[in-house]
């Protein structure tokens, strides 16, 4: 037995596929995304508000209770 | 191929598997998840009448259009990085094939992302949680939510290291081993939260939060599963790879079968 053993069915060359540096601006912007759209679904009109009202907290609150994130 | 094309295609694939990914659990939600929550409801309202004000937001709203706007916004953002973090990892961290890769990918997101989370601060539905704790209720749980990803990469980071002394089955023990000491120890630090309302059914408890591990389940399975198929594909053809680089099957797979 041998760690170096190749089988085509579950095994690839061991190449990295693109260069970390070509990664970061789209990283950087689908992280800041990402983190807006959670944090609307997640936390707005909750511990924190960034628009007045509760409307967008009652219409993802079955979401917001069901994934996890503390509500009310 | 540039690797500009490759991580864009890459990209949207992930997040087509995300959209994917937020109808399948939104049904879920509905069909699992729903009943908790009207039970939850039904408890709290026979706690604290209601007030007579017609709701912001009507009950059937928040069930269909409000919950499917919730999964596929979570999902399709969860998506996004999931391709971009399969990108950075592919080819770096072992050397399975792409859609193995996702796989288990999606396998490490479910429990680095929803399940070691849940585990110290678990779901909780409407009624269940005082009003006034909401701000610690949120900051302890995104803590642990970071404290979870942050061991994640420390142990990706230690166990990349013991393969090449220990080999490939003892190194990846060491390092699900010191992701599971790190998490060990953070959940043992952070604040416990105990707000369990008198007389709240625990079955409906126990449902609640097997729905909510079961819609997290869905999503990883659905991004790990199909945005691996499609990653595969799509590597394969950016790379001008000839077809049949990666077989679906092997010999010894036909032998068994036949």
């Amino acid at each position: 037995m041998s760690d170096t053993t190749l089988t085509p069915e579950v095994e690839a060359p061991s190449v990295p596929l693109m260069p970390l540096g070509d990664l970061i601006p789209y990283a950087l912007l689908t992280a800041l995304l990402a983190i807006m759209l959670l944090y609307f679904v997640g936390a707005e009109e909750g511990a924190t508000s960034v628009f007045p009202g509760m409307t967008l907290h009652e219409f993802v609150h079955d979401a917001r209770h069901l994934l996890g994130f503390p509500c009310h | 191929m540039d690797s500009q094309k490759l991580v864009r295609g890459l990209l949207i694939r992930g997040m087509l598997a995300g959209l994917v990914a937020g109808v399948l659990m939104w049904a879920f939600g509905l069909a699992i998840g729903e009943p908790q929550i009207r039970s939850a409801i039904a408890f709290e309202e026979s706690v604290s009448p209601p007030s007579d004000e017609a709701p912001l937001v009507s009950r059937s709203m928040q069930e269909t259009l409000g919950l499917l706007t919730g999964t596929i916004v979570y999902a399709v953002a969860i998506g996004g990085i999931f391709a971009l973090v399969f990108a950075g990892v592919y080819g770096r961290i072992g050397r399975a094939r792409p859609r193995v890769t996702a796989a288990t990918l999606g396998l490490a997101a479910f429990v680095v992302i929803a399940f070691v989370p849940f585990l110290k601060y678990p779901s909780n539905p409407p009624a269940v949680g005082l009003d006034e704790t909401i701000a610690f209720r949120t900051r302890v749980y995104f803590v642990m939510l970071l404290l979870s990803v942050v061991a994640a990469i420390a142990a990706v980071r230690l166990g990349r290291d013991a393969v090449k002394r220990l080999g490939a089955w003892n190194g990846a023990l060491v390092g699900v081993g010191g992701y599971l000491a790190l998490v060990v120890i953070a959940s043992l630090l952070m604040p416990a939260v105990k707000e369990m309302p008198e007389g709240f059914s625990p079955d409906v408890l126990w449902h609640f939060r097997l729905a909510t591990l079961g819609t997290h389940a869905v999503l990883y399975a659905t991004l790990g599963l199909a945005f691996g198929a499609l990653a595969e594909r799509w590597i394969t053809q950016a790379q001008g790879g000839a077809a049949g680089r990666y077989r679906t099957s092997s010999p010894s797979a036909g032998a068994l079968r036949s």
